[in-house]
């Protein structure tokens, strides 16, 4: 959790939200530090996209207290509006205008004079890499420009609070690295981004603190190093250029797994220097050779296995 | 700035907006002052002949009855129009723009006043091409530049008042395919008013409802200042119709704008 002290660029403290009959938000509390990233990790229908939307003014909550940029949600949704920035999932962008244009729009509505607006638009479209597409309409665009042209937009008036709604959902691998850069160096300028996504590599790979959501709760919160030292499913795998060199390791060693077909072998591990020497040692005792050998750290993958996997067991909350 | 300057600066960016929108896309706005130029061709040319010698006037014939029918289709322009506006309100709020302008502190109104506006200088467009084209075909207004001036004015009042109503058409519509429905009976009422047949000649239910319905007075007042004809109370009755189809549609479309949207796609 975050220290008291710091101060909060969002605050939530039970929240609800239901369409009908269905719960899609049952009683979230979480606090974003400024200048962070705070990842909202889930499967599909956990409520990311409600909870974006509830945050960023869009649609009302049913109960709860919600301060943004220090303004309560509920009472000032026009003072939170003028600090934050949003880039939805599906691309916010004008498609029959051009992208030049729907930039030149965003500084109109942000009351950025004429000759300021220009400037911005013509420095975003070079920062975003739009400059040769600036004069075609957005509608054809790929999916990498146009998510970088929402973000572009979202930055005309300068928001000090971003909500990006999985940025980089579709994208190409190489638009996904371009992305997570653009999103690195707007924190490096004491952004605060608050993203959701599938990808645990992302959130991994990007976020400060990490919430899973669940079924409209959160199931678990804390920094992804955290997270991933909960969870036990760190191993070594060994790999065998036959099926003789494999039968004895097995006689050797406690495997986790065994796999005939690939001829590979996993012993539980921490991954640290110890264990591993530990188990060389065990292999050259045995005289078992050993083609190659890898190590794996459990990722968020399994941290969201372990969290998820067992809708009959009882869920436990992380610290 | 203030509050006051701040809703006409956004108003104005978002008509820039849909003004874009319809120069750069121009098919439906030509197809939509289309629509009335042909049927003015049609009714006057094939029609014409017959239907203008049961007018029963000294003359007859086509003419008279390119002359009787002129107003009539200047509202089935209007009504054109209307159809676009609910089509393109309703395939704009289907774009991620709309949900990004609803998270910005803009004047959120001025995304309908946009569109009305737009939609106004659309239809403009359109009653100007129709009247050359009767124009350009024989039909000769008697109206005073005062006449003139009022007969605009009538015309506005009743684009504005079925422009509001397309937008909440569009508004409440859940499909683009359903909004292009839903304001089709405007496409018909002109039909079963006065502009094409008096009401006279219609079977008792028909005279009846095409003697209430707000067109038959729209057609009555402006066929009076364009040509002369008795308008009698038609101007005071249709001036009511506008006001109230404007006010209850412009609730209707405001109440429609601020709900929020529906659940998260995902």
């Amino acid at each position: 959790m975050t220290s008291p002290t710091a101060r909060s660029a969002i605050a939530v403290a039970g929240l609800r939200k239901s369409f009908g009959d269905k719960v899609v938000l049952d009683g979230i509390d979480l606090q974003v530090t400024e200048g962070t990233i705070f990842a909202l990790l889930g499967p599909n229908g956990a409520g990311k996209t409600t909870m974006v939307h509830i945050l960023s003014t869009l649609i009302g909550a049913d109960a709860g207290e919600v301060a943004v940029g220090g303004h309560d949600l509920a009472q000032e949704p026009d003072a939170v509006r003028a600090v934050i920035g949003v880039t939805g999932q599906f691309s916010a962008v004008d498609q029959l205008l051009t992208g030049e244009e729907n930039l030149i729009l965003m500084a109109d509505l942000r009351h950025l004079d004429r000759a300021e607006g220009r400037r911005r638009a013509a420095e975003l479209l070079d920062r975003f890499d739009l400059v040769e597409a600036a004069r075609k309409p957005a509608g054809t665009y790929s999916g990498g420009m146009r998510r970088r042209l929402d973000l572009a937009m979202t930055l005309v008036g300068d928001p000090r609070i971003i909500f990006l709604d999985e940025p980089t959902a579709g994208l190409d691998p190489r638009s996904r690295r371009t992305m997570w850069q653009l999103i690195r160096e707007l924190v490096a300028a004491g952004v605060t981004i608050f993203l959701t996504t599938q990808y645990l590599e992302e959130a991994d790979e990007l976020a400060d603190q990490v919430a899973v959501l669940d079924h409209g709760r959160l199931i678990a919160e804390g920094a992804p190093e955290t997270l991933k030292r909960r969870v036990p499913g760190g191993h070594i795998r060994l790999q065998f250029a036959d099926q003789e060199g494999l039968e004895s390791a097995a006689r050797a060693l406690e495997a986790s797994a065994r796999d005939d077909d690939a001829l590979t072998l996993e012993v539980p591990s921490d991954g640290g220097v110890r264990s591993l020497r530990g188990l060389l040692d065990q292999l050259d005792g045995a005289s078992v050779e050993v083609d190659s050998l890898s190590v794996h750290l459990p990722d968020l993958d399994d941290v969201f296995l372990a969290l998820t996997g067992q809708p009959d067991k009882e869920r436990a909350t992380l610290p | 700035m203030s509050t006051l300057a701040y809703a006409a600066h956004d108003s104005r960016t978002m008509l820039r907006r849909n003004l874009r929108h319809m120069w750069r896309y121009p098919t439906l706005t030509l197809m939509v002052a289309g629509i009335p130029v042909v049927l003015l061709l049609l009714f006057v040319y094939v029609f014409g002949g017959t239907l203008g010698a049961g007018l029963g006037g000294p003359a007859g014939g086509r003419a008279d009855y390119l002359a009787y029918v002129t107003p009539g289709i200047l509202l089935i322009a209007v009504a054109g129009v209307a159809q676009g506006t609910a089509i393109s309100v309703a395939m704009d709020m289907t774009e991620g723009i709309i949900a990004r302008f609803r998270t910005m502190a803009i004047f959120r109104p001025s995304i309908l006043t946009g569109h009305v506006v737009s939609a106004m200088t659309q239809t403009a467009a359109s009653l100007a091409i129709v009247l050359a084209v009767a124009v350009l075909i024989g039909f000769r207004p008697t109206a005073s530049p005062v006449e003139w001036a009022a007969a605009v004015g009538v015309l506005a009042m009743i684009a504005l008042a079925i422009t509001w109503l397309s937008v909440a058409c569009g508004l409440v519509s859940k499909t683009v395919e359903a909004a292009s429905n839903l304001p089709m009976p405007l496409m018909l009422l002109p039909f079963l008013s006065s502009g094409f047949v008096p009401t006279e000649s219609m079977p008792t239910a028909l005279r009846w409802f095409a003697e209430y319905q707000p067109f038959t007075p729209f057609i009555e007042t402006l066929r009076g200042l364009l040509l002369g004809t008795a308008i009698g109370n038609s101007a005071a009755v249709a001036v009511a119709w506008c006001v109230g189809i404007t006010l209850v549609s412009f609730l209707w479309a405001r109440a429609a704008f601020n709900r929020d949207p529906g659940p998260a796609a995902t």
